[in-house]
């Protein structure tokens, strides 16, 4: 964030409505409807799920790979309970699906699409990127993952196993990936920095770390 | 629960219309059981209104790449694994 919130008035396209929304934003707003004027909902509760599902963000989950990259113990109970585990660190999950947390090795790399649809442990990783829930990546992601995660820059050596996990139903699958090499002597906070998202759906790996991570 | 860890199966090849949580990639493909977990309402019945009720088992299953895809550029050894409801499995036959 080097850039502050000026409050500079630039010029730019004035905002319109275009008048023409999607059949499906039509029908969500008239469903909002309904169902505010049947009294099943208020706006505001429809604004404050709205906030709460925006409001997670991968933080969450690499505060969770990094204790489990600096605590074996704390790592052996993320693999068997993950909800158990999060709570630790005083990450509430008792209202979300099931989560299941799987470690990438030297031996087997996993990595995460949901087919059907754009299924997500949005508990710990906020809303997914655009391109997750892209039919390109779900069709390719199942048929060709190595092909994939060559896109995001991840060449994996033929000896390791590729694990697709096709998260169909009410489980939601986070990836505990490989802790970078050179990261011995890191803190656990400055590991945390170094867990990208990608490398918790499993496209890529988190980045060796960086000179200044070394100090 | 119908099935436990390691027990061979194979998906149902039925063509549903619908709210489906099979792929249709893989159904007909065998494979294995890699984890039951557990009892969830079923949501096939539970996306129209309904209570989705009887529960169903929740597996993990694991399917070959190459036996998903003939032609999978991958390596032979490279693995799918997909959560499957148990009214879609069936024990592989020759299988115990």
């Amino acid at each position: 964030m080097s850039q502050g919130h000026g409050h500079g008035h630039d010029e730019h396209a004035p905002i319109r409505h275009d008048g023409h929304s999607s059949p499906l934003a039509r029908r969500a707003r008239a469903l909002e409807a309904l169902l505010t004027e049947k009294g099943v909902l208020t706006p505001a509760d429809i604004r404050s799920a709205i906030d709460a599902l925006v409001s997670r963000t991968p933080a969450d989950g690499a505060k969770l790979v990094a204790r489990a990259w600096v605590d074996p113990a704390f790592k052996a109970r993320l693999l068997a309970d993950p909800k158990a585990a999060a709570a630790e660190l005083g990450i509430d999950l008792t209202s979300y699906a099931r989560l299941g947390v799987v470690e990438n090795t030297d031996k087997v790399h996993h990595v995460v699409v949901c087919t059907l649809c754009s299924c997500y442990p949005r508990m710990l990783l906020g809303p997914p990127p655009a391109w997750y829930k892209s039919l390109n990546y779900r069709a390719r992601t199942v048929a060709d993952p190595r092909g994939v995660m060559r896109e995001f820059g991840l060449e994996l050596p033929p000896k390791v196993e590729v694990r697709v996990l096709d998260s169909t139903a009410d489980m939601r699958y986070l990836v505990l990936p490989r802790r970078p090499p050179g990261t011995e002597h890191v803190s656990e906070a400055e590991l945390r920095s170094l867990v990208t998202r990608d490398s918790m759906i499993g496209v890529s790996d988190p980045p060796a770390a960086t000179g200044s991570c070394l100090t | 629960m119908r099935f436990r860890e390691g027990d061979r199966v194979r998906v149902r090849a039925d063509d549903r219309a619908g709210h489906v949580r099979t792929p249709a990639y893989i159904r007909g493909k065998s494979g294995w059981v890699a984890a039951a977990h557990g009892e969830f309402r079923n949501p096939e019945s539970l996306a129209y209104g309904d209570e989705g009720l009887p529960k169903q088992p929740l597996y993990l299953v694991g399917f070959r790449q190459t036996d998903v895809w003939p032609r999978y550029p991958g390596r032979p050894t490279d693995t799918l694994y997909v959560d499957v409801y148990e009214h879609w499995l069936s024990p592989e036959e020759g299988s115990a």
